[in-house]
């Protein structure tokens, strides 16, 4: 299975992780910053700034893309309940 | 008598509250231009669920009159809306608004904001990045009709003769919180920063009764779990030239500011110093034990942990203290681990007691590990574990369960066990637990299995 290496830089950590895992995943088990409230895409509290790799997470879907805008997400930021992380490498931090 | 009131009456209908202090009969000055035009709740008992108030408390609004126009600062509560209105009637018309600031969208200070829009439609809206998408939440599609702003730390807005600076101080208590400084006037708005609930309508810090126990009160319950975030917020305050503090709840302080910020950096920082080096770590293993037998596991993981030079591994029966204080020092502690006997299928309860008292501290990303002696189920030990990670904590080591008194090779495997989690801290095994305090150093790798 494709692999993908996730890097969160707030705690210094990368994690090996298959293609398709969401950040939310991986997040918390590390003790990353990235801080969630509805986990399921609504409300925008677990924006994660993307550092490198954006091109690496799948495409923000509708709702994603709607949450993001109405948060005034910058071009790398990402919600860290919703994006899947596909191949190569990609370092985020909280927003 | 109606829901609310009953709520606000601590669930005795019909029981009218005895109120500290009139009300203030309109606005009140609190600062050249400055007015506040809050409201008084002094019915109120229960706050959120979570807290406590013996007198109420009070939902402080402002209103700052500049040259060029006027900026509301937060409302109040919707119950009291038309007091709220009355007294911003008595120091500004409507259509003189022009800046509405929101220093986070939590009920008790956006009650208002509805009704004050549709009387001064034109009033631009100011709220964190982060407030936008609750704004939403708040106003709907009247969003689309009104004028707004999301700011940041270093975003002004001019109101002609003095400025409304804004601080983004995320998660203070909400994730959109901010604060407002007016440098001209030297004034600060602080949101629930720095705020009580305690109700007096004599409204100054110099004028109302003793109000300490609930400014430490609100820190310890409200604040203390973004303690991260209160130093943050610190961080952007302390520099700023300041006369006087307005926050969103109880007194309004302006006779020694300085002391209440400082009193709030006292309340982050560690009370005293552990006493630990900077290349230590700290290993807390709490037990209870009905026969001894967790007891004796307790020890042998303790000598294992102990082995490790880097750690300080202490031990406690949590049957010798009260709760409280093992809070406090588990705020301060790299790892914890607890152990529990199974009684009658459950963990037992002072384990629980301890637990559910972290709620008030940030436990998230710690090393938590669960052990414990047991007869024929033995669900105990998973329990605990799963709290752990309820709170955020890592859990790398499955919990060590051992069928009644440990026998000399179960008490090896306690030693290894405590081996290990000491492992874990300082970095020998998978080691992403040392991580943090580390500083600029390349990644620790791992792979997602190992994260359980
Ligand atoms: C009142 C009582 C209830 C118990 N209930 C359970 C139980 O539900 N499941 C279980 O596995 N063991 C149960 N046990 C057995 C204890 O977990 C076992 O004796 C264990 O070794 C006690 O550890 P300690 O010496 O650290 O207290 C129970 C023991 C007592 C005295
Ligand atoms: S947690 Fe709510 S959007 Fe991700
Ligand atoms: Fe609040
Ligand atoms: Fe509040």
């Amino acid at each position: 299975m494709a692999k993908a290496k996730l890097t969160f830089s707030d705690v210094a950590i990368t994690v090996n992780v298959p293609s398709g895992t969401r950040i939310i995943e991986i997040s918390e088990k590390v003790g990353a910053g990235i801080i969630y409230g509805c986990r399921e895409g609504d409300c925008g509290t677990c924006l994660t700034h993307i550092e490198t790799g954006s091109e690496h997470l799948s495409e923000p879907s509708v709702l994603e893309s709607k949450i993001l805008k109405e948060n005034l997400a910058g071009r790398h930021d990402r919600l860290a309940c919703q994006c899947q992380v596909l191949s190569g490498e990609i370092k985020v931090r909280p927003a | 008598m109606d829901q609310t009131m009953r709520e606000r009456t601590g669930g005795r209908p019909g029981v009218p509250a005895a109120a500290s202090h009139g009300e203030p009969t309109g606005a009140v000055a609190v600062a050249q231009g400055v007015h506040w035009i809050g409201a008084l709740d002094p019915d109120l008992r229960t706050f959120d669920v979570i807290l406590r108030t013996a007198n109420g408390t009070t939902y402080n609004a402002y209103a700052v009159r500049g040259r060029d126009g006027v900026a509301v600062i937060d409302t109040v509560k919707e119950d009291f809306t038309e007091a709220f209105l009355a007294r911003l009637e008595q120091v500004a018309r409507y259509d003189e608004i022009t800046a509405l600031v929101l220093t986070h969208l939590e009920p008790d200070h956006t009650g208002a904001v509805p009704e004050l829009l549709r009387r001064a439609p034109q009033a631009h809206i100011y709220v964190s990045h982060r407030g936008l998408m609750v704004l939403r939440g708040l106003l709907k599609d009247d969003l689309e009709h009104r004028a707004y702003t999301a700011v940041d730390t270093g975003d002004t807005v001019s109101l002609g003769d003095c400025t409304l600076a804004f601080l983004c101080t995320p998660y203070v208590h909400w994730p959109d919180t901010q604060c407002v400084h007016v440098p001209e006037r030297r004034l600060l708005f602080t949101c629930d920063l720095l705020g009580c609930h305690f109700c007096d309508g004599r409204l100054f810090n110099d004028r109302v009764g003793d109000f300490r126990f609930s400014f430490e009160y609100y820190f310890e319950h409200i604040m203390r779990p973004f303690k991260r975030h209160v130093a943050g917020a610190l961080d952007l305050i302390e520099p700023l030239e300041i006369d006087l503090i307005a926050p969103g709840h109880g007194p309004i302080l302006r006779a020694h500011p300085r002391q209440y910020i400082a009193q709030y950096r006292r309340l982050v920082d560690p009370r005293l110093r552990a006493e630990v080096g900077r290349d230590e770590k700290t290993l807390l293993i709490f037990y209870v034990s009905a026969y001894g037998a967790t007891a004796r596991m307790a020890q042998a993981i303790h000598d294992g942990a102990s082995e490790n030079p880097h750690v300080r591994v202490s031990l406690y029966d949590l049957q010798g203290g009260e709760v409280a204080p093992f809070v406090n020092l588990i705020e301060a502690t790299d790892g914890l681990v607890f152990g529990t006997p199974t009684i009658n299928g459950d963990a037992v309860r002072t384990i629980w007691d301890l637990l559910s008292g972290l709620v008030d501290i940030e436990t998230r990303g710690k090393l938590g590990a669960a052990f414990g002696s047991y007869g024929w189920t033995g669900e105990a030990v998973r329990m605990v574990e799963e709290r752990l990670r309820g709170l955020r904590m890592q859990v790398p080591e499955a919990g060590l369960r051992i069928k009644l008194h440990p026998t000399d090779a179960e008490l090896e495997a306690c030693r290894d066990f405590g081996r290990r989690l000491s492992g874990h801290l300082t970095g020998h095994l998978s080691g992403h637990l040392s991580g943090s305090a580390a500083g600029p150093v390349a990644p620790k790798e791992i792979d997602m299995a190992a994260l359980g």
